[in-house]
């Protein structure tokens, strides 16, 4: 194998397991937001990784830009996902108490 | 590339393996959203180790459209639930 090759199985299965521990994350945590939290950060990683070695191996073929405009969504498009998730789950009280030291939203809210 | 695909696409299985639990037990359906939204990206990244096993960049297209709905879908159902009875 060449070292592009090696290169994109490298990427390719990182990706793959930033993924697998995301979902072990998403069963293991214990509330909403922790678990938005780990379905948002790892998942996106490890997809992003997975296109960039998909995009080395398929180098040479003419729409590859595919990929990387796949990638450049997700960057723009997860955290507001995220944010609408976490913020109504906050509305909704579903974090454990104390589990903010600072609640600076805490009065404010109507 | 067959051993890193087999072995990546085992690891995705057993993700949405995982993500699929997070759907059916919720409890509240924020929880549910989270287990769809991470599902997508799972399809996502299977789609995209798939063409580069197969050197099949017709998949491309379908890869578009995988994170596009599923950001819609996502906003969507976040923004606009019924609240959760109690």
């Amino acid at each position: 194998m060449t070292l592009w090759q090696w290169l994109s199985a490298a990427l390719i299965l990182f990706g793959a397991t930033l993924a697998l521990t995301a979902a072990i994350a998403i069963v293991r945590f214990p509330d909403t937001l922790t678990r938005m939290h780990a379905a948002t950060k790892p998942q996106v990683v490890g997809l992003i990784l997975v296109l960039a070695g998909a995009a080395i191996e398929l180098y040479g073929h003419g729409n590859v830009w595919a990929l990387v405009l796949v990638g450049l969504f997700t960057l723009l498009t997860a955290p507001v996902v995220a944010h609408l998730i976490g913020r109504t789950a906050y509305r909704e009280q579903r974090h454990r108490d104390g589990l903010l030291t600072v609640n600076e939203l805490g009065n404010e809210i109507d | 590339m067959t051993v890193v695909a087999i072995v990546a696409g085992v690891m995705l299985t057993a993700a949405a393996v995982l993500t699929s639990y997070r759907i059916l037990a919720g409890p509240s359906t924020l929880d549910r959203v989270v287990g769809i939204d991470s599902l997508m990206a799972i399809a996502a990244s299977g789609l995209a180790v798939w063409a580069a096993y197969s050197q099949d960049t017709t998949l491309l297209p379908a890869i578009i459209a995988l994170a596009l709905v599923g950001f819609l879908g996502s906003a969507a159902v976040s923004r606009f639930r019924v609240r959760d009875d109690q």
